[in-house]
């Protein structure tokens, strides 16, 4: 009788243990169950990358459609070479889209903002961007203003 | 100077003697798994001692470190104007760092103590030997099932941890400060990433359950079956355990977190 | 005695702890089912010999064979099973301090076979019979005497029907009565079992008593051997000095030490 319900308790413990798991998954890291959906890659050349890193988000008009999985530096351009993994659902960037850099607030993380172009075609796996706009670099910005140019 | 060197050298083969005592010791435990018949009791009754008597101040420390987290998180945060990063601060110090540390330390001192002293306390009163005198191999019967429960616990522990700790977070913050609760849970959300950060930590707190318990255990069957030998084994315990998994967190920390 | 029947056959046996020599070419036979008692003064490794009958101690030299069967040159898992066919009580009783009177003599059965509930509890019933503490099953090792310790210890020893049963120290620390009781047990599941004991002690009458034969270890080695009569006999100056436990003899008063004046003399120089 005492052994049985020490397994009780131990069973109630683990499964507070597999709750607090499940509560770090769901309501702490916000993750929601659903398969890894599938992707392809598109690449950007930018001259600045200043403050992109790995796993940073790639959005559409404010929605996140996939992330940075590379930075390369192109040893002939010396640009920087971002790859980036975009859900297939996302499908329809058209082929003059071009990719900002951009900084969520004031001094939050840099992520890539995909604006939208005008073309019926829309890129493929293994495409580049036509046009890219680099990071707002703020120090370069005040010396800008500062020394009136 | 030769004696001295004398001393340091045979303090190094001494270390390196205990080292592979305690390796042969650890595989030996390893290898040693009961029949589920048998073994699953000892194993029920063992994660009992090790894990639900620690409830308790594992809950209560949990408990009280997320609200100092809360407060001296405000308190700091609102001298940028961004008090609403209070959860994200909460959370992320929690699941990254203090859940798995500060449960590991607990442990050592609530669990780890014990089990050196039971252990230590069997082999004085020769219940060890008389164990393997009947043909009984107490590393399977005694150690083994010790071994497993610690390292099945302390994951458990430290999610509860920092669970708790996340909610007494919110208790102070949410509750008692007025930030707004939609906003300590969103900016939770969006920093706190799944894989990396509540992942490591239970990467982090499964090798903090396998080298305390491993301290633990050696301690008490190594220990010198006298009054002195487990009262000693049980201080070692808790200070070798102590310093490992403050030192093993700077190095897991430094590979999962400090891109390297 | 010839080797035949001999049980435990120990040849040459040398045994250090740290540099200090505990056994130095003890050789003794050990005849199967009689009652041997091994006596000596404190500290000269009786309980270590016990140990290195039961394989849980290796030998720097020597041979250890029991039943034929060389102790040290086993295999982890032959080792386990020989253990299986002796049984020991250790001088501490050593029951599992957790669990019942009860579940401590069920304890080697329900490892040891696969006996169904019912049949293990009618053995574990009999074996406290046996030892006369049927009515204490149910208390906990730390709710019983030192002598009824050592008969719960004895009757799960004996659960598994050994053939050899080895005695550490049984009568140290023991009250009159619960000496007689375990002199009578002891000659008396010697008798009913056929069992081969082996006793090991410095309690010279009671160990005599019970005894078939008797040897007296020393230095490391054995200073005399025979049956009780035999050994009362013994011409040794050591022999009779522990048989009579006289404060002075053969065996020093004193630990070696200079001459005491010399000592008393340093002192005063100081």
């Amino acid at each position: 009788m005492r052994q049985r319900t020490m397994e009780i308790v131990v069973g109630a413990f683990v499964l507070a243990g597999c709750g607090a798991l499940l509560f770090l998954a769901l309501q702490v890291s916000g993750l929601t169950p659903q398969a890894a959906e599938p992707t392809y890659k598109v690449y950007a050349n930018f001259n600045d990358v200043g403050g992109l890193s790995v796993r940073g988000q790639v959005s559409m008009a404010g929605v996140t459609i996939g992330r940075v999985t590379a930075i390369t530096l192109d040893p002939k351009t010396y640009q920087a070479r971002v790859e980036m993994e975009i859900n297939k659902s996302a499908e329809i960037i058209p082929t003059d889209s071009s990719a900002i850099i951009r900084t969520a607030g004031l001094l939050g993380e840099k992520y890539v903002d995909v604006s939208v172009g005008a073309d019926q075609e829309y890129m493929k796996d293994g495409d580049t961007f036509y046009g890219t706009q680099s990071a707002l670099n703020i120090e370069r910005l005040i010396s800008n203003f500062a020394s009136g140019k | 100077m030769m004696d001295r060197l004398a001393t340091i050298g045979r303090g190094t083969f001494d270390i390196l003697a205990s080292l592979g005592r305690s390796s042969e010791f650890l595989l030996r435990s390893l290898v040693a798994v009961p029949r589920p018949a048998t073994g699953l009791p000892l194993l029920v009754k063992q994660i009992y001692a090790v894990g639900v008597l620690s409830l308790a101040i594992i809950v209560v420390s949990g408990l009280f470190i997320g609200m100092v987290l809360g407060l001296q998180g405000y308190n700091i945060l609102t001298d940028y104007g961004s008090e609403q990063a209070i959860g994200q601060m909460v959370a992320l110090t929690l699941v990254r760092e203090l859940g798995p540390v500060v449960t590991a330390l607990l442990f050592a001192g609530r669990a780890g103590s014990a089990l050196t002293a039971e252990i230590g306390l069997m082999k004085a009163t020769e219940q060890l030997s008389s164990m393997e005198m009947m043909g009984v191999d107490p590393l399977r019967r005694v150690i083994a099932p010790r071994f497993w429960a610690g390292f099945i616990t302390m994951p458990l522990l430290a999610m509860i941890f920092s669970v708790v700790g996340i909610w007494g977070g919110m208790l102070v913050g949410v509750d008692w400060l007025g930030v707004f609760e939609g906003s300590y849970w969103a900016n939770m959300q969006a920093s706190v990433d799944f894989g990396e950060d509540v992942l490591n930590g239970i990467i982090k707190s499964i090798a903090f359950g396998f080298v305390c318990t491993w301290i633990a255990v050696y301690q008490g069957y190594d220990s010198v079956p006298t009054s002195e030998g487990i009262s000693s084994a049980t201080t070692k315990t808790v200070v070798y355990s102590s310093l490992a998994v403050l030192g093993l967190d700077f190095i897991l920390t430094a590979v999962m977190f400090g891109d390297i | 005695m010839t080797s035949e029947s001999a049980f435990i056959d120990i040849q040459d046996l040398v045994f250090l702890r740290g540099e200090r020599r505990i056994f130095d070419g003890l050789s003794l036979k050990i005849p199967r089912g009689k009652v041997t008692a091994i006596m000596g003064p404190s500290g000269t490794g009786k309980t270590t010999l016990l140990k290195l009958i039961g394989g849980q101690l290796r030998p720097e030299s020597g041979r250890i064979t029991v039943d034929g069967i060389c102790v040290h040159e086993l295999r982890r898992s032959a080792l386990y099973d020989l253990r299986k066919r002796m049984g020991m009580l250790f001088q501490s009783g050593a029951l599992f301090s957790d669990i019942s009177a009860y579940e401590n003599v069920a304890f080697p059965l329900r490892v040891h076979t696969k006996l169904p509930e019912d049949m293990i509890r009618d053995i574990v019933l009999m074996k406290l019979e046996a030892v006369g503490l049927r009515g204490a099953r149910d208390l906990m090792p730390s709710e019983l005497s030192g002598g009824m310790t050592r008969r719960v210890a004895l009757a799960r020893s004996i659960a598994l029907d050994p053939e050899l049963i080895m005695y550490d120290e049984p009568f140290t620390g023991q009250d009159p009565i619960a000496k007689g009781v375990l002199v009578e047990m002891i000659s008396k599941l010697n008798r009913s079992m056929g069992l081969t004991s082996v006793l090991v002690s410095h309690d010279v009458p009671e160990s005599l008593s019970i005894c078939d034969y008797a040897c007296i270890v020393s230095n490391g080695q054995v200073i005399g051997a025979g049956t009780p009569e035999e050994l009362q006999g013994n011409p040794s100056e050591r022999v009779q000095q522990f048989l009579q436990g006289k404060p002075d003899g053969p065996v020093p008063f004193h630990y070696p030490a200079e001459p005491i004046a010399e000592d008393l003399a340093d002192g005063a120089q100081r």
